[in-house]
């Protein structure tokens, strides 16, 4: 495929791979955390861990979106779809998401719910548009990459004049979340947060552009390297942070210059802030409340805001004790320290954010890595 | 012009007509849904024969031999897709699982749940289709049923098949017989049934020149049973969880892990595109036109060569080794140059968010 496999060349990565070994200084210890989701199943699908030198660590961060949605939020979209009986539109990783009550959107379905996978929230619009005698909610979630199109969805709806059509935003925003990893009271519970850097997210910087980052790397001093999802952009970042770390520079890298500019895409910026405002405080799985880090819809729209139209409020649910999401999401301990990976906390039984999508950092090691440290001792629930 | 009138005063009308309740019902419409669609389609004696099971005597059977009994149901949607429809596929899917075991396919039963309001039409395309893809596996449909469900209850056609062959003797293949050294084959490249099918899914279509590679694959087993006879310990046709998944199922019957290489796992270009788009991994995508294959290190070679002098097998590959491994982790060298486990497929493959 062209455009795609120049950035999976294995010839090259190992070439990146003797460079970081030559690089690295033996008495050192690196961590970068890679906030997205996306890098991490790279990393995984790739098996990128095992050709990076050993004292290179990577630290999957919390950018995955599915991953990150508190089951208070799943439980507001199910109520939707078997109380109020709307069609429910979403996207097909947020299915499998664990409720409360041992539901998910798919176990919903089962139960009676018109819960449908969409591809896009412009097929949420079109469900509408087809079932004018039904409420339809598309429920939105995900970091910047795909809050535009939810709006455009909700100009189109407005501009159309669709009365049965509304969403359930739950999208969030990804430099308030580093943020809150950088300096959240948790930080001072586990002591310093073990990061020397961040590899940069790949498609939300298209819209937001390098410019957010800036902040890190001057109030923090920690480097970022912006970096595509293929696995040599991962490559290539992972050695730029090296690099920086190496001679003291904290400064935003852009590896991903064939698409992210320094100011993003104003277009969609200017969309989204035309239709959403800042919360001022949104319940992430795994890390709790972090303030202003998510967007709600502007109450010039509130005709298309499903928590308003339900009058919906909500509930937050705890996670399970044992689980250490919170500890692992912020690279102070690892998937393997938590005493319940992979016995009672399974790709098939997610207990913690960490383990719900192949892009959380618990799932990806249980999935692509765990031959790494066996023995795995598989118990029952 | 013969003086006795036929039993219908008028035919079936396949062009316009649906399935109505009466057609499950058991009486002169249901009669006349069998009569002029299925054995018109299927003729042979044993359904000419009109009774509710088919008698034969059984083939004569060498010491030593067995007989094999493998049933599926086939619920595809669409029922329509690229290179296919769920008629074909119900022959092909049940005539490869009795093929799987090293037997040649003798018979297949075959029972039909449809959907109150289908179109004769479309039944007629199915039928036609499954009864082409019996003629040309040589293994006739010998005995089935019709039931009709109520508008709603159904999705069009389900159609459940089973069917009936013979292991040699001396032919041993079963999932668990897998033994550290042995080589993996796969008979070539994978995914385009699984895309095909998803390349016209509601909500999700696409163009694509892609075809589901649905076929019957006993001539193969055939053939690679008769280059190596006794050496091929473990035959399966990765359909549903893909590849990924039936290695993962060979691996614990068999309690033992595999090292795969990624470079040699075929793939054509525009199934890795599709894959690509939607975010899935072609790993995990169904097949029905392919099957694995692993046996002794020492017959490899002759297996694959009888593979690629086989059209089925043109592109037949050898792609990795079963490892001596407790934890029966099926693992691959990625073609970018690290390494990974790739595990059983959790839940459904859904398409990422972004």
């Amino acid at each position: 495929m062209k455009y795609i496999d120049e950035f999976r060349d294995g010839d090259i990565a190992r070439k990146i791979s003797a460079r970081l070994a030559e690089e690295v200084q033996p008495e050192r210890q690196y961590s970068f955390m890679e906030f997205c989701g996306g890098h991490t199943h790279a990393i995984s699908r790739y098996g990128i861990a095992g050709m990076l030198p050993p004292n290179v660590r990577m630290v999957h961060g919390p950018g995955c979106p599915v991953c990150v949605l508190p089951i208070g939020r799943i439980d507001l979209a199910i109520k939707l779809a078997l109380e109020f009986g709307v069609i429910v539109c979403t996207y097909g990783d947020t299915m499998r998401v664990p409720a409360s009550n041992s539901l998910s959107l798919v176990k919903a379905k089962a139960r009676g719910g018109d819960i449908r996978m969409v591809y896009s929230a412009a097929d949420a619009l079109e469900v509408a548009r087809q079932n004018p005698e039904r409420e339809v909610v598309f429920f939105a979630i995900g970091f910047e990459t795909t809050t535009p199109p939810t709006a455009l969805a909700i100009r189109d709806a407005q501009r159309a004049q669709l009365k049965n059509f509304s969403v359930l935003c739950c999208h969030v925003l990804t430099p308030s979340a580093i943020t809150h990893i950088l300096e959240s009271p948790e930080v001072r519970q586990y002591g310093t947060v073990p990061i020397d850097g961040f590899v940069g997210p790949a498609h939300v910087s298209i819209v937001i552009g390098s410019q957010p980052y800036e902040h890190f790397s001057d109030e923090y001093r920690k480097p970022v390297v912006i970096a595509g999802f293929e696995p040599l952009d991962v490559m290539q970042a992972v050695l730029m942070l090296v690099r920086q770390v190496n001679e003291g520079r904290a400064e935003v890298e852009n590896e991903f210059s064939r698409v992210v500019s320094r100011g993003g895409n104003l277009q969609a910026q200017a969309l989204v802030s035309e239709i959403f405002e800042l919360r001022t405080t949104f319940e992430w799985r795994g890390l709790g409340e972090v303030p202003y880090s998510a967007l709600k819809i502007r109450p010039s729209y509130a005709q298309f805001d499903a928590e308003c139209r339900f009058d919906l409020s909500y509930q937050p649910v705890a996670d399970n004790k044992a689980c250490e999401c919170g500890a692992i999401l912020r690279g102070v301990k690892k998937p393997t320290d938590c005493k319940i990976f992979g016995t009672v906390c399974t790709p098939e039984n997610p207990v913690g954010s960490c383990m719900v999508s192949s892009e959380g950092a618990c799932a990806a090691h249980y999935s692509y890595g765990r031959f790494r440290d066996i023995p795995v001792v598989v118990e029952s629930i | 012009m013969s003086p006795v009138k036929k039993a219908y005063i008028r035919p079936l009308d396949i062009r316009h007509g649906c399935i109505d309740m009466g057609h499950g019902a058991g009486g002169r419409s249901a009669a006349q849904l069998i009569e002029e669609l299925f054995l018109a389609a299927f003729d042979n004696e044993f359904l000419r024969q009109g009774n509710d099971g088919a008698v034969f005597a059984p083939p004569p059977l060498p010491a030593g031999a067995r007989l094999v009994m493998a049933t599926d149901g086939h619920v595809v949607s669409p029922l329509f897709f690229p290179g296919g429809d769920v008629g074909c596929l119900s022959v092909h899917g049940t005539v490869n699982d009795v093929a799987m075991s090293g037997a040649k396919p003798l018979y297949l039963t075959a029972s039909f749940i449809l959907e109150e309001g289908y179109p004769l039409a479309d039944l007629k395309r199915i039928v036609d289709s499954m009864a082409l893809a019996a003629r040309e596996a040589g293994v006739p449909v010998i005995t089935g049923d019709t039931k009709v469900v109520e508008r709603g209850k159904g999705d069009g056609v389900f159609i459940s098949t089973t069917g009936l062959g013979v292991v040699a003797p001396g032919v041993d293949i079963a999932g668990s017989n897998a033994r550290p050294g042995d080589v993996v084959l796969l008979s070539g490249t994978i995914g385009e049934h699984g895309v095909a099918v998803l390349s016209q899914r509601e909500s999700l279509e696409f163009e694509t020149t892609i075809q589901s590679d649905t076929c019957a694959l006993h001539t193969l087993v055939a053939a690679m049973l008769l280059a190596a006879p006794g050496d091929v310990r473990v035959l399966r046709d990765p359909t549903r969880g893909g590849l990924a998944t039936t290695l993962n199922e060979v691996a614990r019957q068999s309690r033992a892990g595999m090292m795969l290489e990624e470079s040699a796992i075929p793939v054509l270009p525009e199934v890795d595109a599709a894959c690509e788009l939607l975010g899935l991994d072609p790993l995990y995508i169904a097949n029905e036109g392919k099957l694995i294959a692993i046996c002794a290190p020492e017959a490899a070679d002759a297996v694959l060569a009888a593979m690629r002098a086989h059209p089925q097998g043109r592109a037949a590959a050898r792609i990795g080794v079963v490892t001596e491994d407790a934890h029966h982790f099926v693992q691959m060298n990625t073609r970018f140059g690290g390494r990974r486990v790739v595990d059983w497929l959790s839940g459904e493959q859904l398409p990422r968010i972004c």
